[in-house]
């Protein structure tokens, strides 16, 4: 089992490298670092040596990939794409447009964005993990055919409606909730209320359909025949047998509800006024900050690249055929 | 003890509504082994779970009663019927392998029902699962108690499965083809576990099962079931020695074995019907060879023949019964054997090693090769058959792959294989495809085994536009044509699909498929395995017709030794990849000189009729 | 890059207008042609056929495809483009107004002409904020009266309620007798083909003993036409569904958002369809370092969560086609191929889930005894993979895009309302929510545009999820679980 981590962990890191490279030619290619001066010192006739300097100013002097002018290995490290991959190893994502040092700003972010995105990961999933089974113990009656028809309507109401209406109802005319805003510590849970219901609210639907199926198709089983031929209750089966089986599944659609999250979060705190990574991510996309959203596209796929590593963890700890073989 | 009476189990699916049991009514006596007997789709199963009430969600009993000691568990609420399943009644199925909880260690899932129907608890619980593993023979159960059932050998899981159901010490279990998945050796020693067991504690078993060789070894009593019912009741010497239906005829006449040999089988026409009809004469008489018109307007009743037996069959009506016509006498000239004389030698296969690659560690690197076949060699010559017996992973089909060179790249091959002459092992791409035309194969698994979005006529045509590109269209669809009378299916056939057949005509497709290039060699990997009886001995037949006819010969793998005996000219038997006995199939299967050809022979479970 | 990028955008010039094809309609064509010719295929080949008849022959889904169908031909009409002429005197060259429309436009012309200073609610007559109006010369701040709708009355407070249950009323009537016409056509249809009279041929539509259910698709049809006769009549004269910020009828912006969710559903899945498909068939039955480097590229582009990936895209693209003005001559072209790019990068994100999904397919796929009996004829790798293993993935693909589409409709919305989404510019139900965001908060709130929008989208992806169950409980009950 231990060769099968390590072996996640180093393909985790060849995974980090090729989002690394993926993102340097998307982000320096497709625009060369000169549209990019040209973008931000404004207009097409800007006088080249504004550009040189600008270039100069953010780093971006160098050739991107290969620089011919270097000799021996300086071929490959004087360039580009080399420094700013070190800087990012460095966790060194370089200065916002407006001067202020990314990391930092990352560093004060990630908590409000952990404080509202962890609560939301635990209450969708334990709450559509009940309400499936729940759901299971009446299956093919006429209370889970109108549990499906509610999923399903659930699941076709975007999540703005939510949002949008969630604040309206609860934040403004019943006033049970602060309508946006942040403060660390205690604190917080008031102001996280509100965004944490509508999320988990939105997830509600996909989810728990999802387990219902993963569910029904365990309850198909031969494990499960003999469990029930054994005299258990409807109840015991369900949850020693199905759940613990079921477990593997969900933990890969778990790790899966991340990158919802993200979005999730994109939305959730630029409307709440969260003061977290999503508003960051708002804050670079509408200033056309480059710097800002590459940072954010390397840290958001490293914090992915973890989860999946976790769940490979969370497979061996919960499959014994992972963890024994 | 346990009284089924008129009981009748229906299954709702969009083709209709399935009466899949209709009527049965028998009971079973304490201490004894009544062995419910029939075909795949017979209701056999569906009764079995019916007692249990443990019917997928889609079925449920429409009516009749199933009394165990005069409670009738028909009218339980669900609540009270858990009290009597895991207690009273236990049941183990087919496929241990997925029928023990895959996350939970054997001991818990023991330890489970012990505390559920029993005072006994925590370490009590445990020592008594500790004591049911031993009394099953697992060795070391203090150990293997906290093991996982993917750890264990398929044998292994079945003793824990009758561990797990006996460890209440039911009055009742119910066994659903319970050795079905397990090599023949094996299926052996859980027969006499279960009889041990049964001895011992005096308990009655229902055993369900399609084989009648299991049944001769085991059973007490017999019952015979067809489309649903109850066809014939008896003991099991009245049964062995007298069969009256015409299908538990027909049943033991088309089991293939030494007696048959140079004969056709006696297989019994055509499949049995589906269930979703309303039935108005006898459901045996469209495959009946003595069917007569009031067989087909009027359903016959079970009549008693004597005390303990009974028969469902206007043959045996008290009046005017209708004479049960002789079957035909076995044509003996017709599937004759050795008649052809045996030509040169088609296939020598020598020092024939195959071997799979481990990956491990970090890097997956190649750190070993598991040897899937050793040291094999044998030859065959034009028109005959040489049969690979042995039991699962000897490496019987993986010999027949490395042959048709099917296996390059995923394994490492030495040795060599020749077919008239040419190296198979070394051929390149060209001469390989000559090859191909010379050799090819029939798989196990008639669903598998086609292509689902191919039309037959595409199936069939595939080999020669491959393989004989010269061929024009005209001349492709002639001598498809010509295929398919050979194997007995109807020319229009050629373009539907193959869900459309059954699975006897499916194999009978798949014969056509490797026929269409006119091979000299076919590779039979288990064909008739997956067929019920009367359905494996048409194939048997057709096989061996197209042999006389065509002078092809067989590379016929099987662990069915009743096939063997009855199809084979040369037998190899393999174990754990090697050959451990060969020669010719007459003298070996009758004085076999290897310990493990004598095991083998002697775990085969014989059906025949006895003299009276 | 640019020349083949210029060459997609074709127009033609038809006199009294010029064709445009902008790069979504081209794709949109395609797609048509393309279902026209799954459907012949579907019609000849028996296992597909009766499949897709178990897909609509569930009530709820034959009800679903209806309502889909009426968006479908919305979207189709709003696919048509053309740019008017504006000029055409002899001898000078043509001139074409700088505007791309569609035919849903020139349909809509009204309601897409009738704009409102500001906002307005449902059915108004007045506008929804107070203006300074100097009336004899005294100024006073009032109400003023809407200028394109509820113009006709003469005492709107009095006669509105009377002239909108009139004109209601006649435009049910107009739209039932469009039901019954289409009823009628159908019976007529039906009983020609099973050689019955028309009698017989209604009372087994009417009792439900057809092979499909003829008779919901029949009441779905009424009521669709009972809905629209009754929008379509009020709309003449007035803004049926308000008008938003900058004075548009909400009826005409949420008919044209339809086209982009459509285009957003369908587009994304079918671009980048040949890729996962080729690399995930490739990747499953060759096995060994193809396998490794394609499982690692879609582990790659997987593990940037969709919506950065998105946002840095969308960000590259838009100082693209800044700098690279030139390529996009009107604002359509702008915005089209910003939508354009937006499917294809949505489809990057959703193609590497197919993929993996149709190489464990094909993994298992490829240990068919059918796969070995091909090789062992010989047959070719590309043969074993386009005859053998495509067909027998095929269902998972249509489940695959059939599930996406709603996802993609809701996700277009959150994308647009955060700013990556579709050009501001253009009509969408994300940019509908976008302007709308903040309007409840007004007193008196502001309801309309966000409950249009909700409502219509609501519609859509219901429809669209109920269909995509049929399909795939149709094609294979556990092939996919979401």
């Amino acid at each position: 089992m231990i060769n099968y981590l390590a072996r996640r962990v180093i393909y985790s890191l060849l995974v980090l490298a090729g989002i690394n490279f993926l993102t340097f030619f998307l982000f320096f290619s497709i625009n060369t670092p000169d549209d990019m001066a040209r973008l931000q010192l404004g207009g097409k006739r800007v006088a080249a040596e504004a550009i040189e300097r600008w270039k100069a100013e953010h780093g971006y002097d160098k050739p991107l990939y290969l620089n011919l002018k270097a000799g021996g290995t300086a071929m490959l490290t004087h360039t580009v794409f080399v420094e700013n991959s070190l800087g990012i190893l460095h966790l060194n994502f370089g200065k916002t447009l407006e001067g202020r040092d990314i990391a930092w700003e990352l560093g004060k972010r990630v908590g409000p964005t952990l404080a509202m995105a962890t609560p939301v990961f635990i209450v969708a999933v334990g709450l559509s993990i009940v309400f499936a089974l729940g759901l299971m113990l009446f299956r093919y009656s006429t209370l889970d055919t109108v549990g499906v028809v509610a999923l399903v309507a659930l699941m076709s109401i975007s999540s703005l409606f939510f949002i949008i209406t969630g604040q309206y109802v609860f934040g403004k005319l019943m006033a049970l909730a602060p309508l946006s805003g942040f403060s660390p510590g205690p604190g917080m849970f008031k102001f996280l209320v509100l965004p944490v219901a509508v999320y988990v609210l939105s997830q509600l639907g996909s989810d728990t359909r999802l387990y219902r199926t993963i569910f029904l198709e365990e309850l198909g089983r031969d494990y499960v025949r003999t469990a029930r031929a054994k005299g258990l209750s409807e109840i015991a089966v369900l949850l020693t047998h199905v759940l613990r089986n079921s477990l593997i599944p969900i933990i890969t659609s778990a790790g899966l509800l991340l990158p919802a999250l993200l979005t999730g979060a994109i939305v959730l705190e630029s409307f709440f006024g969260i003061p977290g990574l999503g508003s960051f991510t708002i804050e670079g996309i509408n200033n056309q900050d480059y710097a800002i959203v590459r940072a954010m596209v390397f840290f958001g796929s490293f914090v992915y690249v973890l989860t999946y590593l976790l769940t490979d963890f969370a497979y061996a700890w919960a499959d014994p055929r992972v963890r024994l073989q | 003890m346990l009284k089924l009476d008129q009981l009748r189990t229906e299954i709702y699916s969009s083709q209709g509504t399935v009466v899949a049991v209709d009527g049965v009514t028998l009971d079973i006596q304490p201490g004894e082994t009544f062995a419910l007997v029939g075909e795949s789709g017979s209701g056999k199963s569906v009764t079995a779970l019916s007692i249990t009430r443990l019917l997928p969600d889609n079925a449920c009993v429409a009516a009749g009663s199933v009394l165990l000691g005069g409670t009738n568990l028909v009218d339980l609420a669900e609540r009270d019927m858990r009290r009597y399943r895991g207690r009273h009644i236990s049941m183990i199925f087919q496929e241990p392998a997925t029928s023990l909880n895959p996350v939970l260690t054997i001991g818990r899932q023991i330890i489970e029902v012990i505390e559920t129907h029993t005072e006994l608890h925590g370490a009590a619980a445990r020592s008594k699962a500790i004591d049911w593993l031993r009394r099953v023979g697992i060795p070391e159960p203090e150990r293997r108690i906290d093991t996982y059932s993917f750890q264990m050998s398929g044998g292994q899981k079945q003793r824990v499965m009758i561990a797990m159901a006996l460890a209440t010490e039911p009055e009742l279990l119910i066994a659903d083809e319970p050795t079905t998945a397990l090599d023949v050796t094996v299926q052996k020693q859980i027969l006499d576990l279960l009889l041990s067991l049964q001895r011992e504690r005096g308990m009655s078993i229902l055993l369900i099962t399609h084989d009648l060789g299991v049944v001769a070894q085991v059973a007490d009593r017999v019952g015979i079931m067809y489309a649903g019912e109850l066809v014939e009741l008896a003991t099991k010497d009245e049964f062995f020695s007298r069969p009256m239906h015409p299908y538990a005829n027909g049943l033991l006449g088309a089991l293939p074995d030494v007696d048959k040999r140079g004969h056709t089988l006696e297989a019994i026409p055509g499949s049995a019907p589906t269930l979703t009809q309303a039935f108005h004469g006898c459901r045996f008489a469209p495959r009946c060879h003595a069917a007569t018109e009031r067989c087909r307007q009027e359903a016959p009743a079970l009549y008693a023949q004597g005390a303990t037996h009974a028969v469902r069959c206007f043959g045996f009506a008290p009046t005017n019964p209708v004479v049960i016509s002789a079957l035909p006498e076995r044509i003996a000239g017709a599937g004759a054997h050795n008649r052809r004389e045996a030509g040169d030698v088609l296939l020598r296969a020598d020092k024939l090693r195959v071997r799979f690659p481990i990956r491990s560690g970090l890097m997956q690197r190649i750190t070993g090769y598991v040897d899937a076949v050793h040291d094999v060699s044998f030859e065959l010559r034009q028109g005959q058959t040489l049969a690979l017996v042995g039991e699962s992973g000897s490496g019987k089909t993986t010999t027949g792959k490395a042959i048709l060179q099917l296996l390059r790249g995923s394994a490492v091959v030495d040795g060599s294989a020749t077919l008239n002459g040419l190296e198979l092992m070394t051929a390149n791409d060209r001469q390989l495809h000559g090859a191909r035309r010379q050799m090819q194969i029939i798989f196990q698994d008639p669903f598998g085994s086609l292509n689902p979005r191919m039309r037959v006529g595409e199936i069939l045509e595939e080999g020669i536009l491959s393989l004989q590109p010269d061929v024009s269209a005209v001349g492709r669809t002639e001598r498809i044509a010509v295929l398919l009378d050979k194997v007995g299916l109807p020319r229009n056939c050629v373009t539907r699909y193959p869900h459309e057949f059954s699975g006897g005509q499916r194999q009978r497709i798949a014969i056509a498929r490797a026929l269409a290039v006119d091979p000299q060699l076919i590779i039979c990997d288990e064909p008739t395995s997956a067929l019920d009886v009367s359905v494996q001995a048409q194939i048997l037949n057709l096989l061996k017709g197209l042999q006389q006819e065509l002078g092809v010969a067989y590379l016929f793998i099987t662990h069915n030794i009743g096939v063997v005996e009855y199809l084979a000219d040369h037998v190899a038997v393999m174990q754990d990849g090697r050959i451990v006995e060969a020669g010719r199939s007459a003298e070996l299967l009758s004085s076999p000189r290897e310990a493990y050809t004598q095991t083998l022979l002697a775990a085969v479970p014989r059906a025949r009729l006895k003299a009276v | 890059m640019p020349g083949p990028i210029r060459a997609c955008v074709c127009s033609k010039d038809y006199g009294a207008m010029k064709i445009v094809v902008l790069w979504t309609d081209w794709v949109v064509f395609f797609v048509m042609a393309a279902t026209l010719l799954y459907a012949w295929k579907v019609r000849h080949t028996p296992h597909l056929a009766s499949t897709w008849r178990k897909a609509f022959a569930s009530p709820t889904g034959s009800a679903a495809t209806t309502v889909l169908a009426a968006f479908v031909s919305i979207g189709v009409l709003d696919t048509l483009h053309y740019r008017r002429l504006l000029s055409n005197s002899t001898g000078t060259a043509p001139t074409y107004g700088t505007e791309t429309l569609s035919l849903l436009d020139h349909l809509l012309r009204r309601q897409q002409a009738g704009k409102e200073r500001s906002y307005s609610a449902p059915l108004a007559y007045l506008a929804y904020e107070k203006e300074a109006v100097t009336t004899n010369g005294e100024t006073r701040r009032i109400y003023p009266r809407l200028i394109n709708a509820g113009t006709h009355l003469q005492d709107p407070a009095h006669d509105r309620a009377a002239d909108v249950l009139t004109r209601g009323f006649v435009g049910a009537i107009k739209g039932m007798f469009v039901a019954g016409l289409l009823a009628g056509l159908l019976t007529w249809f039906k009983s020609r083909r099973n050689g019955r009279g028309l009698a017989a041929a209604w009372f087994d539509i009417r009792s439900g003993r057809t092979r499909m259910p003829l008779r919901v698709v029949l009441t779905t049809v009424s009521v669709l036409c009972l809905l629209s006769g009754i929008v379509l009549a009020l709309s003449v004269e007035y803004h049926v569904f308000g008008t938003d910020r900058v004075g548009n009828d909400l009826f005409y912006v949420v008919m044209k958002s339809l086209r982009t969710a459509l285009v957003i559903g369908t587009l994304s899945t079918l671009v980048t369809m040949p890729i996962a498909v080729g690399l995930g068939i490739l990747a499953g039955y060759l096995g060994g370092w193809i396998d490794e480097v394609i499982q690692y590229i879609y582990t790659v582009i997987n593990s940037i969560p969709y919506v950065l990936l998105i946002a840095a895209t969308v960000l590259i693209l838009m100082t693209f086609i800044d700098n690279h003005a030139d390529l996009f001559p009107t604002a359509a072209n702008r915005t089209d191929a910003r939508l354009f790019f937006l499917c294809v990068i949505l489809g990057m994100t959703s193609w590497t889930d197919l993929c993996r999904l149709i190489r464990g397919e094909v993994i298992k796929l490829r240990e068919a005894e059918y796969i070995q009996a091909a090789q062992a004829f010989g047959v070719g790798t590309w043969r074993i993979l386009s005859v053998h293993l495509l067909p027998n993935v095929m269902h998972l693909i249509l489940i695959s895009m059939v599930i996406s589409f709603s996802g993609l409709v809701l996700a277009e919305a959150v994308l647009s309302y955060v700013g990556i989404g579709v050009d501001p510019a253009m009509q969408s139900f994300g940019t509908l929510i976008n302007t709308a965001r903040l309007e409840l908060s007004r007193k008196p709130a502001i309801w309309w545009t966000l409950a249009t929008a909700f409502s219509f989208m609501f519609t859509l992806v219901l429809s669209a999820n109920i269909f995509s169950d049929a399909v795939r409980d149709a094609f294979d009950p556990r092939a996919i679980h979401n």
